[in-house]
This record gives C-alpha cells, sequence and structure tokens, in this order.
C-alpha cells in the first residue's frame, strides 16, 4: 500500500509540474512570437530574453520532477 | 554490474547511488555498500565521486584557460585562443548589460561559475554505462559522473554565491541598512514582522532556487538516460539521439541561468530601493 501510494504522489507532482510549465511557457512564446512578429530586428535580443525567463519558468516544475522521478525510483 | 542479472529497478538505483564515504555506526570508517549503509552513514559522510569529478573538471577548466592566456597572442588568434575569447566575450556583454557597478570579482566569478557548470553538466552527455563498467573493473561499484546531480553539489555553489550576496549587501549598505530593507519593507514599519517573513522567504528562495533548478534539470536528464539505457538495443539511437540534443540545450541553458541570476542577484545587493 505504501509504494502505491508513493508512485501516486510521484506521479501528481510530475503531473502538476508538467501543466504548470506548458502553461506558463506556452504563454511566454506566444508573447515572444507577438514581440518578434512586430519588430523582427529585435528577434535576436527578444530570444535571449525568451530563454532567460524559460528557465526561471521552468525552475519550480524541473523541481518538482526531480523530487518526484526521486521518490518514484530512490525511495518507491 | 556487468555480472548478475539485476532487474530494472536494481540497475536504476545502482546507477543513482553515489560513492559515499563515511563512518558507519558499525563497521566503521569505509565505503557504504548499500543505499541502506549511506543513510546509516549520516550527515558527515562526503561523496567520493562527485568531489572527484568536480574537482577534475575545475581543474581542467583552470589549466586550459590559463594556457591560452599565457601563450595569448595580439596578432590572429588560432582555433583553441579564438574559441576561448569568444567565451569571455559572451560572459563579458552578459555581465555589463546586468551588472552596472564597479567589481573586479563578479566577471570572472561568472566565467568560473558558467564554465564549471557547464563542464559538470556535459558529463551527462558521456553514455550511462561507460565509466561505471571501467571503474566496477578497477572494484569501484558506484560512481556518478555528473557532479551537479549531486544536490550537496549544486547546494554548495549556490551557498557560496548566497554567502557573496551577503556580505556584498552589508558592505554596501551597511549591517543596519541590510536589515532595514529587509524588515521595512514592502509595508513600513508597523509591519516589521510580516515584512521580515516575507523578506527572508524572498532572500532564503534565491539560493535554494539556484541550487534545485540546477539539480532538477540534471537529475531529470539524466533519469530519463538511465531508463532509455534499460530499453532495448535496437531502440537505443533512435530514443537517446532526440534526448540528447536536446539535452545539449538544456546543459547550456542550465549554466547560463546560473550564471546570470548569479549576476543578477549580486548586481540587486548593490542596488538601493
Amino acid at each position: 500500500m505504501e509504494t502505491a501510494l508513493l508512485y501516486i504522489a510521484g506521479a501528481l507532482i510530475m503531473g502538476l509540474a508538467a501543466v504548470g510549465a506548458a502553461v506558463g511557457i506556452g504563454v511566454l512564446g506566444g508573447k515572444f512570437l507577438e514581440g518578434a512578429a512586430r519588430q523582427p530586428e529585435l528577434i535576436p535580443l527578444l530570444r535571449t530574453q525568451f530563454f532567460i525567463m524559460m528557465g526561471l519558468t521552468d525552475a519550480v516544475p524541473m523541481i518538482g520532477v526531480g523530487i518526484s522521478l526521486y521518490i518514484m525510483f530512490a525511495v518507491a | 554490474m556487468a555480472s548478475e542479472t539485476m532487474t530494472s529497478s536494481e540497475y536504476i538505483s545502482h546507477h543513482l547511488t553515489n560513492l559515499t564515504y563515511g563512518n558507519h555506526p558499525e563497521l566503521g570508517w569505509k565505503i557504504a555498500e548499500t543505499a541502506k549503509e549511506i543513510s546509516d552513514m549520516g550527515f558527515m559522510a562526503i561523496n567520493v565521486d562527485s568531489m572527484l569529478w568536480s574537482l577534475i573538471l575545475g581543474s581542467l577548466f583552470l589549466w586550459l584557460f590559463s594556457r591560452v592566456a599565457r601563450k595569448a597572442t595580439a596578432g590572429i588568434p588560432g582555433g583553441l585562443q579564438n574559441f576561448i575569447e569568444m567565451v569571455i566575450e559572451f560572459i563579458d556583454d552578459n555581465v555589463k548589460s546586468v551588472f552596472a557597478h564597479k567589481n573586479n570579482l563578479i566577471a570572472p566569478l561568472a566565467l568560473t561559475i558558467f564554465v564549471w557548470v557547464f563542464l559538470m553538466n556535459t558529463m551527462d552527455l558521456i553514455p550511462v554505462d561507460w565509466i561505471p563498467y571501467l571503474s566496477s573493473l578497477l572494484g569501484v561499484h558506484y560512481m556518478k559522473v555528473v557532479p551537479t546531480t549531486d544536490l550537496n553539489i549544486t547546494l554548495a555553489l549556490a551557498l557560496g554565491v548566497f554567502a557573496l550576496i551577503l556580505f556584498y549587501s552589508i558592505k554596501q549598505k551597511g549591517i543596519t541598512g541590510f536589515l532595514a530593507e529587509l524588515s521595512l519593507q514592502p509595508l513600513g514599519k508597523w509591519a516589521l514582522p510580516f515584512n521580515l517573513f516575507l523578506e527572508l522567504v524572498g532572500l532564503l528562495a534565491k539560493p535554494i532556487s539556484l541550487a534545485l533548478r540546477l539539480f532538477g534539470n540534471m537529475y531529470a536528464g539524466e533519469m530519463i538516460f538511465i531508463l532509455i539505457a534499460l530499453m532495448p538495443f535496437w531502440s537505443q539511437w533512435l530514443l537517446s539521439v532526440p534526448w540528447a540534443l536536446f539535452h545539449i540545450l538544456i546543459i547550456f541553458l542550465q549554466a547560463f541561468i546560473f550564471m546570470v541570476l548569479t549576476v543578477v542577484y549580486l548586481a540587486m545587493a548593490y542596488d538601493h530601493h
């Protein structure tokens, strides 16, 4: 029973992290494309900032992924 | 590792175990042989494999860069010098765009963090079984070669950055100024405990998020490589090539983000509100 609960916990963490990351980066990417369409000459600058923002938005979901994989493989 | 057949979860946990040296309560100072022994050893046990690989990669970085610096020519540069100059210019541009004050430590710090973290992350691209197989032939049964998948290493880097943040905050604003900034914002002096709580959470979130972001990304990447290694042999190239390509981007990105955030946090330590 305990291992089953641990697996469910790991799966929940991973799933919610995936939703958060996907929605966040989707919105961010949409804004990037809008800005790039408005001013194509700014694309390299916007791209750098996009990747920085992506790294920050992805941080907590990645932490969740790391913890969930740890739970699923090293604990359960 | 190559002799007896393992179940897949044994294979995975074998690849996720560090080579830990510590004082076991019953068996004395030794290298741990099972995960249970590692947890019995408690806090003061050192992950020898992470330390070894991080020191090897750090020395490689120092040796390479100092060799190029000593033989640097002002004329037309050769290939290696050109590449190192590209790296240094890249760091210089990024630091200049973020950090507007005068400090001789920031750019070398940014360079060290970026190149060292990048080198440590790149160890993840080596096929999962190669180095552990060689080391098991030498009698060493656990060998994790990617230091940044060890939370100890990433937390050590982040705590070093945190110490620098505190040092520069106190140096620029004075200890009273620093404490005032923590306790009098954002709500004014009558909400002091509440302000202090919020600001402390924000302050502590910086090194913890730095450490966990790098750890989470690298641990997940290594985990997927291990899972791909469990798949049948005919699917290896099909699965691992796309993942390795994506992982190359992640490696660079995570090293870059660690560096940019370090410089941003240190710039914030200089700013007065």
